[in-house]
């Protein structure tokens, strides 16, 4: 919220005369420590007066109720936190919420449909038993989810060959594939086999579905 | 973590502005490393100035061939851009060996370069370490130092550059753009943007206090020649590297003879290391196995391993062996392509 005493952010400045001071995103002055954030997550508008030093992750935890997320290694190791941001998969615990001021994230939560409707990975982890404890399963979701929307959209792996690197595409995701795109999440009940049986699965159906949506007018 | 003010720049001379204004403040572009390392305590800024949405996300290509990448391109969207996987496979390639899918859909350009070590002794508060505390110590000297350099150290620090893109960057004679403020920018080649710790290894870089990277320039690939990136780290995916080597190849299709070679080894130093010994002897030769050994031997012997890394010297000359080799066999030049 702009201070009503603060000098305007932005006005005729003389020449050789400083510029207005730096300023947070809400024009509080740059030595304020909190702003205000606006984030959308799932679907959800949401104002938020945040200590800049809470990360994306203790925003959903801590203040949005949203415990979907986990926080394992807290250091962008384990992938427990991974959410979309943008759409694109994240740790979510190596971001400051202040940052994404404006942006739309999806958590676990975010992922079935309106109306419970299971979201396919989803599906495919229940019907391939793909987790144990299930601490790390909403960050394997996720980050399944932020997989399959690369691969569609052709971004290949360390994993992809070379041919297949030379000439972009979207890229069918090998078990070899999904074990390796899916590195950045840590499973320590060990259930990776079944993990990369519905990755692979799920990623399988969404190909064929967008192949057969392009040949049906 | 200590508190900070937070300014979002909408332009580089707002950024650099803010930099003036707040003495010790950092950029913050993806964060994955940055932020982590506030959580350690290791990075103490008062102010970050959030360069991450200056218009400096676009990959263009320039009129002499070459590409524009800018500062604030995520590593994954630089990895998967046409022109870098038909151009420059290296890049690619190295980009996708580093980190996860995750930290490559947040990191930046920028950022990637200007990543700190992962020394355990850098990021424990708890033990000496000179690069982070200048005067202290090195902890790694007599420690555990297996992932640690043996190229270039010195006695303050031991510690190795993390990147695998510079690696590539490196070997691709890239440069660096960097903005001074008022308008001023100045371009650094990519294998000498990091350096030597000698006496400083708090100062990672050449960059100046204040100066932000602004793009990476990637000069027009030399017709026909050929390139890759190779690993090897401790685990099939997500780790850094022990060592790894970026190669640019290009023969004589006449007499399969060198016409250039780049040659670059990353997890040895404190930068990615360009083995200009090693370049120079294979410049002109035919790169038969021999060759290519000795080439790579001379480079090695420079060395200087610790109590317990010796063995990255047998790994990064098979790592760069196999590589001429495999490049060698691959080229439209090479006796050995039907």
């Amino acid at each position: 919220m702009p201070h009503a005493t603060d000098p305007p952010a932005h006005g005729p400045v003389p020449d050789g005369a400083p510029g207005p001071a730096p300023r947070t995103p809400d024009g509080a002055p740059a030595t304020a420590v909190r702003s205000r954030v606006a984030l959308r997550v799932n679907g959800v508008h949401h104002e938020l007066d945040l200590d800049h030093r809470v990360t994306l992750l203790d925003t959903l935890r801590e203040h949005l109720d949203l415990t979907g997320a986990k926080k394992g290694c807290d250091h962008g190791q384990c992938g427990a936190c991974t959410v979309l941001v943008e759409g694109r998969r994240a740790n979510s615990c190596l971001l400051l919420a202040v940052a994404l001021h404006g942006c739309e994230i999806t958590t676990v939560e975010g992922l079935a449909g309106p109306d419970d409707t299971l979201h396919p990975l989803q599906r495919a982890f229940m019907e391939h038993d793909a987790f144990q404890c299930g601490y790390c399963t909403p960050g394997q979701l996720c980050s399944a989810v932020g997989a399959l929307r690369e691969a569609a959209a052709g971004h290949p792996s360390h994993a992809t060959a070379a041919a297949a690197l030379a000439v972009p595409g979207p890229a069918a995701l090998s078990a070899e594939e999904v074990r390796e795109r899916l590195s950045g999440n840590l499973c320590r009940c060990g259930a990776y086999p079944a993990i990369v049986r519905a990755v692979t699965d799920a990623g399988a159906d969404a190909a064929a579905t967008a192949a057969g949506a392009e040949v049906t007018p | 973590m200590r508190p900070f003010a937070y300014v979002r720049a909408t332009s580089l001379q707002e950024a650099a502005d803010a930099y003036a204004a707040h003495p010790g403040s950092r950029y913050l572009g993806g964060g994955t490393n940055l932020v982590d390392l506030m959580k350690l305590g290791v990075e103490t800024p008062g102010a970050l100035i959030d360069v991450s949405r200056l218009p400096l996300a676009e990959i263009r290509e320039l009129p002499d061939g070459g590409l524009r990448v800018g500062a604030t391109v995520r590593n994954s969207d630089l990895a998967a851009h046409p022109l870098v996987r038909s151009r420059y496979p290296l890049l690619s390639r190295a980009l996708l060996a580093g980190a996860s899918g995750q930290l490559r859909n947040v990191a930046t350009t920028g950022g990637n370069l200007l990543q700190r070590t992962r020394c355990g002794y850098f990021q424990d508060l708890s033990t000496p370490c000179n690069k982070r505390e200048p005067g202290s110590g090195c902890g790694a000297r007599d420690g555990l130092h297996r992932d640690h350099a043996v190229l270039g150290h010195s006695e303050h620090c031991i510690a190795t550059h993390p990147s695998d893109m510079a690696v590539a960057l490196a070997a691709l004679d890239a440069e660096v753009e960097l903005y001074g403020g008022a308008g001023t920018t100045r371009r650094v080649a990519a294998a000498e943007f990091h350096r030597l710790p000698g006496d400083r290894p708090e100062d990672d870089t050449v960059i100046r206090p204040g100066e932000i990277v602004t793009a990476v320039l990637l000069p027009a690939p030399a017709p026909g020649a050929v390139s890759l990136y190779r690993k090897a780290r401790e685990r099939a995916s997500y780790a850094f590297a022990l060592a790894s080597v970026a190669v640019v190849l290009d023969l004589d299709p006449g007499d399969g003879r060198v016409r250039r070679i780049a040659l670059a080894f990353g997890g040895l130093a404190h930068r990615p290391w360009r083995a200009a010994a090693a370049e120079a002897r294979l410049t002109g030769a035919v790169p038969d196995p021999g060759a290519v050994r000795d080439a790579v031997d001379a480079e090695l012997a420079r060395a200087r391993p610790l109590r317990d890394n010796a063995y990255k010297l047998p790994l990064a000359r098979h790592l760069a062996c196999d590589a001429i080799a495999e490049l060698t066999g691959a080229h439209p030049g090479s006796p050995a392509t039907p």
